[in-house]
């Protein structure tokens, strides 16, 4: 799926006015927003685990080099190879070189948002090597030729019926839309590409620097079915997904379950630690650690924004944002939507371009309630709105709009003086009579406000404004009334 | 001694709610507060800055500083405007020593209206009474900015002849988002739409809030649909037939 972030609107517009994907989006965030807010009122240590968890993710984000060196050093002394990637192609390179010299013909995958980001299928795909899916969400999304719509639930926005119907079509099976049916279609059919399979991909949910080992979490087992069954196993990971020492992963870990899907623990945690050996069999042949940087290095040179490299990827804050859930995640036009999406998206892939992610939200502050690491989202989108409304150069930012700057220079003078102020109070209120009204209200605004009155009234202008009452009320002192 | 309180009429309410403004003057006047009301007033630069106008936030935030930095304690019937001179003007004058210091001196004092009351003034029965279901909705930059949710249910439920039920999701967003609600209609609209059908579920005749900007949104949509229901602000609550 090519990044498309330009069309948040129209397809936000199209989201909003699917009854089937509302009700799926309304179900999600009844299910996981709440539990999730339950879920760290029940952790141990209380919810303010979730500041301490911000203060270790912020502490391995200063320290990043360090730590990324200690991972790697670990990680080959685990007998695993280590390969930092700058952007996206030099990854995908990677990935293909090894899997033409070890003669890879067949991949099976778990979910890996940052795979999306580098969009590793379609180069896959291009050298001819089949690369499937193995999370029951992204197989079927794969299957649909569709993006992920939620960092944990890529299929969120396709219904059992949806599903029913795709598999008919794709699977050649006699339709059905019952769950459990279908999800066995999807295993037998996974089953046999597993054991078939060359070589496993799959991301990385913690990577510890102290030990040397990644962490990946699924409730599907898939994950651990990719990174044993095939001889070579590669492990992608934004390279920001690191804690420092073991306590610390082990708090991460349980509050990342936790934000992901209100559970205690995943259903399936795997510590992978490196390929088999003489004294230990289990495993691929080889392990590859692919440590993506991809932009990522952008935003720990700014103060401002290397907070957002605290981030885990546990759709927390897309399971109670009021936006995602009417608008849902292909609106957003990249491998991550929601909160997350609007903040990182643009920072990765262009500010001007994903302008409407850094605009199109109220900054209701539900997001941040809902991080498990309490990552101060908001102020984030603030500063990028900052951004486009006056350029920036170090982000090669360009000013989004000077007839809205105008406005706004505009606005800053009547609000310098109380005399401009009322007098454009005074002007407004004469314009405010030549609307059309309902029951009291004005029915209709003139642009750029039209957008209100699509849907709402508009209460008018009040005859007589506040301070002026008070000046005709006022009886007291002059410090003031009585 | 009598309680002071400088009063901070945000824009919105001066314009067009102003009937808002003078509940919460008699009411603060019933309860014996000191009031006094600085007539050059305008705006807090909320508007500016939720659009990422930092300069021209700026301007606007400088001369609410010092239009209000003498006063002792300052009261806003509005939670964002609260929350921006709490939380935001810092931002605004994080490179400049002289203004944050400044900022920080009167974000210190600035109070909303229901937090005044019952955090400061240690007020949590005014004495109103209003005989209706009410059902009360949670501003985000109220609840999440400020940290203000039980002091307004607190001040409503003690109300005598109300009958407050909670609607479904009350935190949760309506929409309005400021700019966001024109730019993004369609967006918002779907929004509003959810918060309109809880309140309508809750079968209130009434969804008081503590914000005119969410109730002008709210009410605006109520409004076009013909419904029966209306919106007030806690002043106005507070200050209905209230006893001697
Ligand atoms: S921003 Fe926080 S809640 Fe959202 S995905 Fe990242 S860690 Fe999870």
């Amino acid at each position: 799926m090519k990044p498309n972030p330009e069309q948040y609107t129209a397809t936000a517009r199209t989201a909003v006015a699917d009854p089937v994907l509302q009700k799926a989006l309304a179900g999600l965030q009844d299910r996981f927003g709440r539990g999730t807010a339950l879920a760290y009122q029940q952790l141990p240590e209380g919810p303010d685990l979730r500041h301490v968890a911000h203060d270790i993710r912020m502490d391995a984000i200063q320290h990043l080099d360090s730590l990324l060196d200690e991972l790697a050093g670990n990680f080959r002394k685990n007998g695993g190879q280590v390969y930092f990637a700058q952007d996206a192609k030099d990854a995908v390179a990677y990935c293909l070189k090894v899997a033409q010299e070890n003669n890879v013909k067949r991949v099976v995958k778990g979910k890996s948002m940052v795979t999306e980001e580098i969009r590793l299928n379609d180069a896959l795909d291009d050298a001819g090597i089949e690369a499937l899916e193995t999370d029951l969400g992204e197989y079927i999304i794969q299957l649909a030729n569709e993006g992920p719509s939620h960092l944990i639930a890529p299929a969120v926005h396709k219904s059992k019926e949806d599903v029913g119907r795709l598999f008919t079509e794709k699977l050649g099976i006699d339709y059905t839309d019952d769950p459990p049916s279908l999800t066995r279609v999807a295993r037998k059919a996974l089953r046999e590409k597993f054991l078939a399979a060359d070589m496993g991909l799959s991301g990385c949910n913690l990577a510890c620097a102290e030990t040397g080992h990644i962490t990946t979490v699924s409730n599907e087992g898939n994950i651990r079915m990719a990174s044993t069954l095939p001889r070579i196993h590669m492990v992608f990971m934004g390279m920001e997904r690191i804690a420092a020492r073991l306590q610390d992963l082990d708090i991460l870990l349980r509050l990342l379950c936790r934000g992901a899907a209100a559970q205690k623990l995943g259903t399936y945690v795997s510590h992978i630690s490196g390929p088999a050996s003489p004294d230990n069999l289990d495993g691929p042949e080889q392990l590859h650690l692919v440590i993506l940087d991809n932009g990522r290095s952008k935003m720990l040179a700014d103060p401002d924004f290397r907070e957002m490299l605290c981030c885990i990827r546990c759709a927390a804050c897309l399971n109670v944002c009021p936006v995602y859930g009417k608008i849902g995640g292909h609106s957003y036009g990249f491998a991550y939507s929601g909160p997350v999406g609007a903040v990182v998206t643009p920072l990765l892939i262009g500010i001007n371009r994903a302008a409407d992610l850094c605009q199109g939200e109220t900054l209701c502050g539900a997001c941040q309630n809902a991080c498990p690491v309490n990552i101060d989202i908001p102020r984030m989108l603030l500063l990028l709105r900052a951004k486009l409304a006056d350029g920036d150069e170090k982000w090669q930012v360009s000013r989004r709009s000077s007839l809205e700057k105008a406005a706004y220079q505009f606005w800053a003078r009547i609000m310098q003086n109380r005399r401009t102020y009322d007098l454009a109070v005074d002007a407004a209120q004469l314009l405010q009579r030549f609307l059309p009204t309902n029951r009291g209200m004005l029915r209709f605004l003139p642009p750029p406000f039209n957008g209100w009155t699509k849907s709402r009234d508009m209460q008018p202008l009040a005859a007589e404004t506040f301070a002026q009452w008070w000046k005709a009320n006022q009886k007291g002192d002059a410090h003031g009334k009585r | 001694m009598k309680p002071k309180a400088t009063l901070f009429i945000q824009c919105i309410v001066d314009s067009v709610f102003p009937k808002v403004g003078q509940s919460m003057v008699r009411v603060l006047d019933r309860l014996g507060v000191s009031m006094n009301y600085p007539s050059d007033q305008t705006c807090c630069g909320q508007p500016a800055f939720n659009s990422g106008y930092r300069g021209e936030a700026r301007g606007a935030a400088k001369r609410f500083i010092e239009i209000f930095e003498d006063a002792e304690t300052i009261v806003c019937p509005s939670g964002s405007c609260v929350s921006m001179v709490r939380n935001h003007y810092s931002d605004l004058f994080e490179n400049d020593h002289r203004w944050l210091e400044r900022a920080r001196h009167v974000a210190g004092k600035t109070f909303e209206f229901s937090e005044f009351l019952v955090d400061i003034l240690k007020v949590e029965n005014v004495g109103a009474s209003f005989e209706k279901r009410v059902t009360y909705h949670d501003s985000c930059h109220l609840m999440r900015g400020i940290g203000v949710s039980r002091q307004p249910r607190t001040l409503i439920a003690n109300v005598n002849g109300v009958d407050f039920v909670e609607m479904h999701d009350a935190d949760r967003c309506c929409g309005f988002g400021g700019a966001f609600s024109f730019k993004y209609p369609d967006i918002s609209t779907a929004m509003l739409e959810d918060k309109v059908r809880n309140i309508e579920a809750s079968g209130a005749g009434v969804v008081v809030g503590c914000d005119m900007g969410c109730l002008m949104n709210i009410q605006g949509m109520l409004n076009r649909k013909n419904a029966n229901i209306k919106t007030m602000h806690i002043a106005e609550l507070l200050d209905h037939e209230t006893q001697s």
